[in-house]
Order: structure tokens, then C-alpha cells, then sequence
């Protein structure tokens, strides 16, 4: 079986976070009850018309230069003209030939490598209403609330430079953490905020050729997305390798099933009829007002994990993590500056913080625990004050109540034993409680079994004993 | 004068000024000759009685209690029913919105009714304001008040009509390629289309979104003036509106012409204008030169041209316009069973007119795949060309005369061919495509039928058309010419 | 450049249009004879010229990023041919 090589091309829709939707005054947000969020110009009542919206024109601005892309001094909007029941006015206003952002990159780091992944464009166009259907029914339900929302379409360049579902993966968490670092997109893709739909297409590994490629719909998460990738390579290498022909359609993935299966035909290229927008004017968009964009942009997410490397002295590991999403770095900052320990700030970060988070499906920006807390905690532990152990208690007893940790504990007693004579007590009847395993070590050489007794010491000082105390009293004890 | 309905607009407002007459009063008058004439004239597809009289009641309150009063407080008006009115139904002319209900305004209504108007009902056009007499209504066609046997011109044929028989002394209409101007003309009463821009498209139901205006009908010029002030302006809900202050447009009905230079393209008195047509052309055109103005011809080479480029570029504007009439969330929807496309199909074929259909398809077949370029880039090239011609023009004339329709008011049915039809806005397309002003003002009659001078002005320079036209009306009583309804 | 029956099915499908046989034979006609109109524009010389595809030479026009009070649900509901539970209602769609 010879080699297939995955070629994928990533189109993603990112929901711009806006007050009010693209062309009207409508409020641009998540859920409520359907059809309470439209206007004449969303419904596309007749006589309405569009007005554009100055923000999401300055968010694809703001996307296009994160993204190195160069920006048309001569953007326009075109009509995309099609039928269906959730595009109210039988054609989407969108861009077509010049769109704002073209030609752009960004970078993924996979297996320790860094590929340069080349964007075609960034554009704006307005969002479909809803469709869905009770089961059952015989009949399809239509929402318009999400109609006439902002989005931006980003799409990967041709020849693709995508070449495995990893990639493909690292691509849009990258896509992910500037859109939400520049504030343009919240990244939910459970909540259809940002979407993908990979063309997948195989190739024999070392040909130029590129064979029918398949467009993937419905993948709501990072993981769907991979996998439906995974999973498309596979179906279509199996495909090949039985002389069947791959054809050229839109497969929506199944999470139950872990499949992709067929939607329908992809027509051959469906006829839009693009034309100008007559209804709206064109942008003209000067070097100042793209110098007054950049000018707002943060410290992107590349740039800001270089930085987290270089001033913290953190591994591309932890500096990759903690910039996923701005709200991630700042918290991590805040934390590591007021802390005066930033690797374990990222550790605790990394491992109990984000175990804890993702258990309560909850975001760092409604953690329990502010970094300001985080940082405390930390502190008592470089302090000496309580023991490492300890602290993996302390945090759940912050994360449940809320409380600063030198209050918790105060209360709790949780402070390490400093009085060496308590110590060198519990010591000293663990020794007693123990002697056949004091013969072992001192005796017949079972060095091993000196665990044992730290583990006891330990487990009777309930975790408030200074290991390093522990060990040195231990030692001393055995050489007695 | 005879009766509150010979009178225009600015002589009744005059009147209520000093307690004369009551807006009741004139709205009765309105009603009851529209209750009269109508069943013949046919310029009406709603009256609305009620809250016509009730706004006329408030008006004469306020007035009673001596606060300030719009523009326009108390005149009785029409709107073309392509005109989106809160609560009152709005078809388009259509089968396919006989039964819509805006929820909203239209921004030159929520404009005349803060300019106090009463707003007594909506006319008949030609489908989606596609035609040139009014028969391609999806409900019935309107008739000239000058003779019930000729069509009143269209695609605004009913708000014509309507001031024509003194219905109402006021209307708007909308102009895409033609259809205030030629209707005016065909009339007898006046009709502006004004520079692209210079009116709010938003709640006009749109047809060709870059060609769309809406402009006024009247019966003399200080009326058009007037109403022309009341609609025009800036309005953030059109993107397409300039931002530019309004003049006052009843300062501009000057009636002196003395020193203005106007041209007479040759090419607008082609082999389609009848010669009775162009003898009251021509004679006013020498009255104007009586009066002190300079005339001289010119030419305007890619006129003949105009007519195939708007063909393409109207329909495939309205192709992509009227892809929201899909039967789900307004208008019909087909009573026969079908899966969602069938849906839109069956509606679609059930509530269009032939016309409408016929447009569609051109418009969606010029955009298609592998014809961009050949039909739709193209004419939008030849539209460069026309507006060129223009500019070039203007460097010389301040206004340039041409008849308005090629020929006077037609029998119903005699322009059975869609394609004779469409020759009847040769005149008045290129206007639309340069997105200049144009005024039809009437000049005479050829066989008792009238005939209409058209103005055409440099973008912006409404001022000029009302001082021309203020000068030949003034030396005229074409204005004051009724049609002889049998009442 | 006339078009076929076949043609005119296939701009009549793109159009939402659904049209009898005669229909289709009616449009092709019109729409020819309209064709043949615009053979006239390919004798002109367009070489350099820009299409017009605004009348006026505006630009960015833009709105501050504010909210404004959408319609009530009945008035966005109430020309429905079908409504329900708050929604429009459509023939199921049925995909693939």
C-alpha cells in the first residue's frame, strides 16, 4: 500500500463579538428565545436595507493585520446569491473579489517543529438565520436571530501546506488564540462562534497531483476536527486502495458515530452570480486608519510566548499553554509577577487549576481563584509556610469557597510543623511503632524500605511536616 | 377655482393658514371625488378613509391651538404602493404580496407624516414598478384621465393618474428607468425624479437598487418643489443617501431663464418620436428661447445604447431584489404540497406576473457563469460611457430639453410586445443610468392626449429644473388643464 | 446568442421559477429577442473603461457599533404564512 499523504484546506467562520449585528442594530449575542433579536434589515423585509457596521469592519482589520496579511485599500461587498429557507433575502452580502485581508500566515509548532501555514484571505460577510427540526416532525423550524450577525471568513491558501490532522489541529487552536487575544471572537465552537470546515483531500506522498477533495461540516470542537480528518483520510484511502473513486461532496461528521457521511453532492461550482452590492458603497481603507487598528492590537499570542519564555525562563511547553487565550496570559502574569515563583505558578496552572476548571466546564475568567489568590498560595509555599502536599488540598478548598489561602489555612491549622521537636517526636514513634522495618534498613541493607518510614512520619503529621525536615531527621536517626 | 380639489397644495395650505378650510374638509373633498372618479380611473389599490380623516383631525387641532404645523400639515397625498406604510397593506403591485402588512415605514412616509400630510391611500403600479403602463399589475390596470381607453402611463401610473384627476393634489412615485417622468408626461401633471441620492430608497420595495428613486407628482411646480423639501435628505438607514444640506427648493421656482444655456440632444428625437409629439417638444422648447434662454443642439452619442444596457443592468439587480420572495416569511406562499425548493418555485411561478418572470430570468442568466463579463460588466461600462456624455454636456449647458415619451398615452393592450413596450423609456432611462435629475413638465397635447417636456439637470441641480420650469409655467396654463371625467 | 429550451430550465431552476412547457417556450422567446438587443453593446469599445456600479462616488459609509430595539416577535411573525412556537415554519429539509 503505498503512502498517502493527507491535504487539507482549512475554511474557517469566526462570529465577531460586537454590540449589535453587521448591517442593523439588532443585538449581536448568544441564545434567547428565537426570532426576538430581528429588525426589517435582518428579515429582509422588503424596502430594508443594509448599513455597515464600523466595528466588525475594523475586527477583520484588527484579524488581517495579526495574521501578516496585506490589507485592500479598496475593499468591497458583493452578493452571494442563493436559495434557502435560513438567508432571508435569497442572497448573502459577503466579499468576493477584493476582499479586506489577503495573503497572509501564521505559525503552528508541531512535534517540536515550527511550519508556516499561508492564509488567502480574510474577509467579512453577515451569518444565516437558523434552521432546526423537532424529531419527528415534517416540517423545519426557522430562527432569524442569528441572521445578519457578523462574520469573518479566513481561509488557507492554495497549494495547501496542511498535511496531517496534528497540523490541522495546531492550526486552529493557533487560529483560536489570536482571534480571542485580539478580542475579535470569543473561539466557542460549541457554540458555533468559530467554525471549520476542512476540504480533505489524499495524495500518493511525493506527487505533485492533487485528487477530488471532500468538504467536512458540523465538527464543534478541536477534537471533532481531528478526528473527522483522521477519519476522512482513512475512508478515502481505503477508497483508493480498492479502485473506487473518491466524490467530490459535502460529509457532515456524526460525534455519536465518529463518522463522516455523505450530505450531498457538492454541485459543480453552485452558481452565486456574485455582483456588487448596490446597496452598500465601497471602503477605502488609508494607511492612517490601519496604522490606528494596529495601534490597538495586544501583544498576540507568538510574540507574548516568546516573551513568557525569555523574561520567566518557562519551557515552549508551559509558554504555548498559558497563551492560548489572552485571558489565560494575563491571568498567568498576574499570577507569576506578585508570586515570585512563575514555574510554579505554571505548574499549578497546568495541572490542579485546569483540571479543576475543565471539571466545572468553566473558563479561567470565571475561575474561583483570582491570580491575585494563586499567586498567595504560591507564596506560602516558597515560603516555607505550608508544605507542597498541603497546597494540593488548599487549592480545592479555594476553588470551592473562594477564600484567600492564608485565611483557609489559618483555619484549617494547615500550617507546616516548624517546632523541630514535634517533629523529631513523630520521628522518633515511627521508629518505635516500626523496628522489625528499622532492623531492615540498618541492618540488612534494604535502603528501600526508607520510604516507608517517610510515609508514616508524613501521614501522622498530616502533611504538615517539612519534607526535607523529615528526611534529615529520618537519616539522622538511621545513622544513630 | 372651483372646488378644494382644483386647488394645488400650496393654495390650500395658504387657505388653512387663515382658517378658510379645514384639512377635514379637504380630505373629504378627497375622498368623496376619489369615491367618485375612481371606478374609473383605477389609480387606487387601498384608501385608507379612517386614518386619513383621523390625521386630518389632528392637523386641524394643532392648527386650532396654534402650534406649528409640518410642511405639508393637513394635504391630502398618495403613495405608490411600492411604498412601505406601518399597518397599511403594501403589494408592490404584486399577487405574490397581496397580503403583506409593513411593520415599519418607509423613511419618506415617517418624513410626511412628521411634515403633517395626510396619507389617503395607495396606487396602482406595474409589478415591483417593472412597465410603462401600469398593465403588468398583478390586480388590474389604471386608466388616463384623459382618455379611459389609454393606459396612464407606468410604472407610477396610478399616483399620475390620481393627481391627474384630482384625486389628491400630491403623490410620489418611484423612477428606476422612467417611471415617474413617463407617466407625468402621459397625464399631464409634473413628475421628478431626483439625483440619485438625494431621496431615501429605505422602504422604497426595491427593483433596481442603483438605479431607484423616489420623486413627487404634482399638478404645478411650486407643489413638486414643495414635496420635493419634505422627502428629501440624509438618512442613515440608507447607505446610498448622500450627506449633503437640502436648499430650499420653492426659493428655486424662479420663473426667469434668462442667460441659461440648454442643449437639445439630437439623438432623443429618433425615429419613435411622433411627430405630434415633437411638435409640442419643439414648441416649448421656442418658447423657452422666447423667455431668454439659449438653446442649441448637442449630441449625447451612446444614447442609443442606453436602452440593451439597462436591460441587462435592471433585471439583474431585480433578479437578486426579489430572491426574498420565497414564500417563508411573508406574502404567499403556493397552497400546493411540496419539499422547500418546490415551495419557493411554486410560489414563485403563482405570485409573479410574466414580466417579473421575464426580468428575473434575463437578470439571473446576465450574471450567471461565463456571461459576467459579456453582459453585466459590460453594460456597467456602457453606463460609464453614458454618464461621460453627460458630464461632457454639462460642461456647456446648464439643462438639457428632450421629450419625455416618445409617444402620447397608447391604447390598453395595444403594446403587446414586451419589447415595443420597453422603447417607451428611451427618453428617460439614461437619465436613471447617469443618476442625474429629471423633470417631466407638460407641453402640450397631440391629439387631445398630453405631452411632456423633460428637464434634465447636472447631479444636485434640482434648483435649475424648478427655475425652467417655474419660467414655462408661468408663461402656460397647460397646468391648468383638467380632464373631462364625467363626474 | 440564442438559448435552448434546455438553457432556459436550467436559468428557470437557478431563478426559483417553476415554469409549465409553454412558459418555458414564451421566456425563451423574450428572453432571445432581448438577447438580440444586446448584441449591439459588443460593438463598442469599452478598452480602459471603468464599470459604474455606484451613481455616486461615496465611501465608507459606517455605522457606530450601537444597539437599537429589534421588532417585537408578533410583528416579525405576523405576515408568516406559517408560524409556530415562535418559529417560521418550512417543509422539512431534508439533507442528502
Amino acid at each position: 500500500m503505498p503512502e498517502y499523504e493527507p491535504v487539507v484546506g482549512m475554511e474557517c467562520h469566526a462570529e465577531l463579538l460586537t454590540e449589535s449585528k453587521m448591517f442593523c442594530g439588532c443585538r449581536n449575542t448568544f441564545g434567547g428565545e428565537p426570532n426576538t433579536r430581528c429588525c426589517p434589515v435582518c428579515l429582509g423585509l422588503p424596502g430594508s436595507l443594509p448599513v455597515m457596521n464600523k466595528t466588525a469592519v475594523e475586527h477583520v482589520m484588527r484579524t488581517a493585520l495579526a495574521l501578516n496579511c496585506r490589507i485592500n485599500p479598496h475593499a468591497k461587498f458583493d452578493r452571494k446569491n442563493y436559495f434557502y429557507p435560513d438567508l432571508p433575502k435569497g442572497y448573502q452580502i459577503s466579499e468576493y473579489d477584493v476582499p479586506i485581508g489577503v495573503q497572509g500566515w501564521l505559525d503552528i509548532e508541531v512535534n517540536g517543529e515550527t511550519k508556516r501555514i499561508h492564509i488567502r484571505r480574510v474577509h467579512l460577510e453577515e451569518d444565516t438565520g437558523k434552521l432546526f427540526h423537532m424529531a419527528g416532525e415534517e416540517e423545519s423550524h426557522v430562527d432569524y436571530n442569528r441572521s445578519g450577525v457578523p462574520l469573518m471568513e479566513i481561509v488557507t491558501d492554495f497549494p495547501p501546506d496542511i498535511h496531517s490532522p496534528d497540523e490541522s489541529r495546531a492550526y486552529l487552536m493557533k487560529l483560536r488564540a489570536i482571534l480571542t487575544t485580539i478580542g475579535v471572537c470569543d473561539g466557542k465552537m460549541e457554540e458555533g462562534s468559530l467554525r471549520c470546515e476542512p476540504n480533505v483531500s489524499i495524495r500518493i506522498k511525493g506527487t505533485e497531483e492533487f485528487n477530488t477533495k471532500t468538504e467536512i461540516k458540523n465538527l464543534n470542537s478541536f477534537r471533532a476536527v481531528q478526528r473527522g480528518i483522521e477519519y476522512e483520510v482513512e475512508r478515502q484511502s481505503a477508497l483508493l486502495e480498492r479502485g473506487e473513486k473518491i466524490i467530490q461532496e459535502t460529509r457532515g461528521w456524526s460525534e455519536a458515530k465518529q463518522q463522516t457521511f455523505s450530505q450531498r453532492a457538492k454541485e459543480v461550482e453552485q452558481e452565486y452570480r456574485y455582483f456588487p452590492e448596490p446597496d452598500l458603497v465601497p471602503l477605502h481603507i488609508t494607511e492612517e486608519w490601519i496604522e490606528a487598528v494596529r495601534a490597538t492590537l495586544p501583544e498576540l499570542p507568538d510574540v507574548r510566548a516568546r516573551r513568557f519564555r525569555e523574561e520567566y525562563g518557562l519551557p515552549a511547553y508551559d509558554a504555548a499553554f498559558l497563551t492560548d487565550t489572552r485571558a489565560l496570559a494575563d491571568y498567568f502574569e498576574e499570577a507569576a509577577q506578585q508570586s515570585g515563583d512563575a514555574k510554579a505558578v505554571s505548574n499549578w496552572i497546568m495541572g490542579d487549576l485546569a483540571r479543576l476548571l475543565n471539571a466545572g466546564a468553566k473558563e479561567i475568567g470565571d475561575s474561583p481563584i483570582s491570580a491575585k489568590d494563586l499567586a498567595a498560595m504560591v507564596k506560602l509555599i516558597v515560603e516555607g509556610t505550608i508544605s507542597g502536599k498541603i497546597a494540593k488540598t488548599l487549592i480545592e478548598e479555594m476553588y470551592t469557597t473562594g477564600s484567600e489561602p492564608a485565611v483557609i489555612v489559618e483555619e484549617k491549622g494547615w500550617k507546616t510543623i516548624k517546632d523541630s521537636g514535634a517533629v523529631q517526636a513523630i520521628v522518633d514513634k515511627v521508629f518505635a511503632d516500626n523496628p522489625e522495618i528499622v532492623v531492615a534498613i540498618k541492618e540488612k541493607g534494604q535502603t528501600q524500605k526508607r520510604g516507608f518510614l517517610v510515609g508514616q512520619v508524613m501521614k501522622a503529621a498530616q502533611g504538615k511536616a517539612d519534607p526535607q525536615e523529615v528526611n534529615r531527621l529520618i537519616d539522622a536517626k538511621l545513622n544513630e | 377655482m372651483g372646488t378644494l380639489t382644483d386647488w394645488t397644495a400650496h393654495e390650500a395650505l395658504e387657505r388653512m393658514g387663515r382658517g378658510e378650510v379645514t384639512s377635514r374638509e379637504l380630505t373629504q373633498a378627497a375622498l368623496e371625488r376619489i369615491a367618485s372618479v375612481d371606478s374609473e380611473v383605477k389609480a387606487f389599490l387601498t384608501v385608507t378613509p379612517e386614518e386619513a380623516l383621523a390625521q386630518a383631525d389632528t392637523i386641524d387641532a394643532r392648527r386650532k391651538r396654534g402650534e406649528p404645523v409640518g410642511l405639508l400639515a393637513g394635504i391630502p397625498l398618495a403613495l405608490k404602493d411600492n411604498l412601505c406604510t406601518t399597518g397599511v397593506k403594501t403589494t408592490a403591485g404584486s399577487q405574490i404580496l397581496h397580503n403583506f402588512v409593513p411593520p415599519y415605514d418607509a423613511t419618506v412616509v415617517r418624513k410626511l407624516r412628521e411634515a403633517g400630510a395626510v396619507l389617503i391611500g395607495k396606487t396602482n403600479l406595474d409589478e415591483f414598478a417593472m412597465g410603462s403602463s401600469t398593465e403588468n399589475s398583478g390586480f388590474f390596470t389604471s386608466r388616463n384621465p384623459w382618455d379611459l381607453t389609454r393606459v396612464p402611463g407606468g410604472s407610477s401610473g396610478g399616483s399620475a393618474a390620481a393627481v391627474a384627476a384630482r384625486e389628491v393634489p400630491l403623490a410620489l412615485g418611484s423612477d428606476t428607468g422612467g417611471s415617474i417622468r413617463q407617466p407625468a408626461s402621459l397625464c399631464g401633471v409634473i413628475g421628478l425624479k431626483p439625483t440619485y441620492g438625494r431621496v431615501s430608497r429605505y422602504g422604497l420595495i426595491a427593483y433596481a437598487s442603483s438605479l431607484d428613486q423616489i420623486g413627487p407628482f404634482s399638478r404645478d411646480v411650486t407643489d413638486c418643489a414643495l414635496l420635493l423639501n419634505a422627502i428629501s435628505g440624509h438618512d442613515p438607514l440608507d447607505s446610498t443617501s448622500v450627506d449633503l444640506p437640502v436648499p430650499d427648493f420653492t426659493a428655486a421656482c424662479i420663473p426667469d431663464v434668462k442667460g441659461l444655456r440648454l442643449g437639445v440632444p439630437k439623438e432623443y428625437f429618433g425615429a419613435g418620436v411622433t411627430a405630434e409629439v415633437a411638435e409640442a417638444v419643439w414648441g416649448a422648447i421656442d418658447y423657452l428661447m422666447e423667455l431668454g434662454a439659449t438653446v442649441e443642439e448637442c449630441s449625447l452619442p451612446t444614447t442609443e445604447y442606453g436602452l440593451a444596457a439597462y436591460y441587462i443592468l435592471a433585471p439583474a439587480e431585480c433578479s437578486s431584489n426579489l430572491a426574498r420572495f420565497d414564500g417563508v416569511k411573508y406574502g404567499l406562499r403556493t397552497k400546493e404540497l411540496a419539499g422547500h425548493i418546490g415551495l419557493t418555485e411554486k410560489t414563485r411561478d403563482e405570485g409573479f406576473g410574466a414580466e417579473v418572470k421575464q426580468r428575473i430570468m434575463i437578470g439571473t442568466y446576465a450574471l450567471s457563469a461565463g456571461y459576467y463579463d459579456a453582459y453585466y460588466k459590460r453594460a456597467q461600462q456602457v453606463r460609464t460611457l453614458i454618464r461621460l456624455d453627460f458630464e461632457r454636456a454639462f460642461e456647456t449647458f446648464d439643462a438639457l430639453l428632450t421629450p419625455t415619451s416618445p409617444v402620447p398615452a397608447f391604447k390598453i393592450g395595444e403594446k403587446s410586445d414586451p419589447l415595443e413596450m420597453k422603447l417607451a423609456d428611451v427618453c428617460t432611462l439614461p437619465v436613471n443610468m447617469a443618476g442625474l435629475p429629471g423633470i417631466s413638465i407638460p407641453c402640450g397635447f397631440a391629439n387631445g392626449l398630453p405631452v411632456g417636456l423633460q428637464l434634465i439637470g447636472k447631479a444636485f441641480d434640482e434648483a435649475t429644473l424648478f427655475r425652467i420650469a417655474s419660467a414655462y409655467e408661468q408663461a402656460t396654463d397647460w397646468h391648468q388643464r383638467c380632464p373631462a371625467l364625467s363626474v | 446568442m440564442a438559448l435552448s429550451r434546455e438553457e432556459v430550465r436550467k436559468v428557470a431552476l437557478l431563478a426559483r421559477l417553476e415554469l409549465t412547457d409553454d412558459e418555458i417556450d414564451e421566456q425563451a422567446k423574450h428572453i432571445n429577442d432581448l438577447l438580440k438587443t444586446f448584441e449591439t453593446l459588443q460593438q463598442l469599445d469599452v478598452t480602459g473603461i471603468e464599470p459604474t456600479s455606484h451613481s455616486i462616488p461615496i465611501v465608507n459609509v459606517l455605522r457606530e457599533d450601537r444597539t437599537l430595539p429589534s421588532l417585537p416577535r408578533e410583528a416579525v411573525l405576523a405576515n408568516a404564512p406559517e408560524a409556530r412556537d415562535g418559529c417560521f415554519i418550512v417543509p422539512r429539509i431534508v439533507e442528502g
